[in-house]
């Protein structure tokens, strides 16, 4: 028998490698990804207690969540396009200018 | 015959992600990404959250990904080359503290802090009205506030992805 648990500790597990690969690599685009990663974990989690919890509220989070991520995903590759057209390069270790 | 399926379509899940953060080629990062995605749809359908499943294979897998691999291909960004951390063990400190964190979450879990009131809407409610009906009813009555705030961003988003695509601004 699969419990919350069970869900949540999958959910647990996703987002924390999402986590590492924030931390760890070093191309803007897969960065984002993780991001991506994080968001869908955080998902799972909402529609097993929703299911558990016999509610409605967390499918309709997700639903929500998955249209700010389009957008998120939108604006964000413009903005890595627009930063690779300047600088020539999509490594975060090169984009220190803010840096003092 | 469920916890079989939970447990080998968790399983897959968490060997791509695994594979996501540790591939040097964007382009295999985002086909790794795509598998977990559609893995965690059969979840959904396993929950029976049906829409939810289509959208996220739709939206998700579709759209999304689609966006990225379309940038990754535009770039023309190849396999990262190897390079020494900018900060000495930053690899090995990010390794450990996602391990921090996991433990962090996990005592969370165990804690009986996670109760809460059961809602009126049981599977066989949602089996007799349809998930989709169900969704679409809430989202036009109780969620219809921030369904329309969700179309301005939307509108937003697109004209920030425009103006940022411009040559010049």
């Amino acid at each position: 028998m699969i419990t919350l648990t069970h869900y949540l500790v999958l959910s647990a597990v996703l987002f924390t490698l999402g986590v590492i690969g924030v931390l760890v690599r070093r191309n803007a685009i897969v960065i984002f990804m993780c991001i991506e990663l994080m968001l869908n974990a955080v998902n799972v989690s909402f529609v097993a207690f929703a299911h558990y919890l016999n509610s409605m509220q967390g499918q309709m989070f997700v639903f929500f969540t998955m249209t700010v991520a389009a957008a998120e995903a939108a604006v964000g590759l413009a903005i890595i396009v627009a930063i690779f057209r300047n600088k020539e390069t999509v490594n975060i270790d090169e984009m220190n200018i803010m840096k003092w | 015959m469920d916890a079989y399926l939970f447990y080998i379509v968790a399983t897959i899940a968490v060997v791509a992600a695994v594979y996501l953060i540790f591939e040097k080629n964007p382009v295999y990062c985002a086909l790794y990404l795509i598998q977990v995605m559609i893995c965690i749809a059969v979840l959904y359908i396993l929950l029976g959250a049906q829409f939810i499943a289509a959208v996220q294979i739709i939206v998700y897998a579709g759209a999304i990904m689609i966006l990225f691999l379309f940038v990754i291909m535009l770039l023309n960004v190849n396999a990262e080359e190897e390079r020494k951390d900018a900060l000495p063990f930053q690899r090995v400190t990010a390794i450990f503290m996602g391990i921090v964190l996991f433990a962090a979450i996990f005592i969370i879990l165990k804690s009986r802090l996670l109760q809460g009131e059961q809602g009126k809407y049981t599977t066989a409610y949602i089996n007799e009205v349809g998930n989709t009906q169900v969704i679409g009813g809430l989202l036009f009555t109780e969620y219809l506030l921030p369904f329309e705030i969700t179309s301005i961003l939307l509108f937003v988003a697109a004209i920030g992805a425009i103006m940022l695509g411009k040559r010049k601004l």
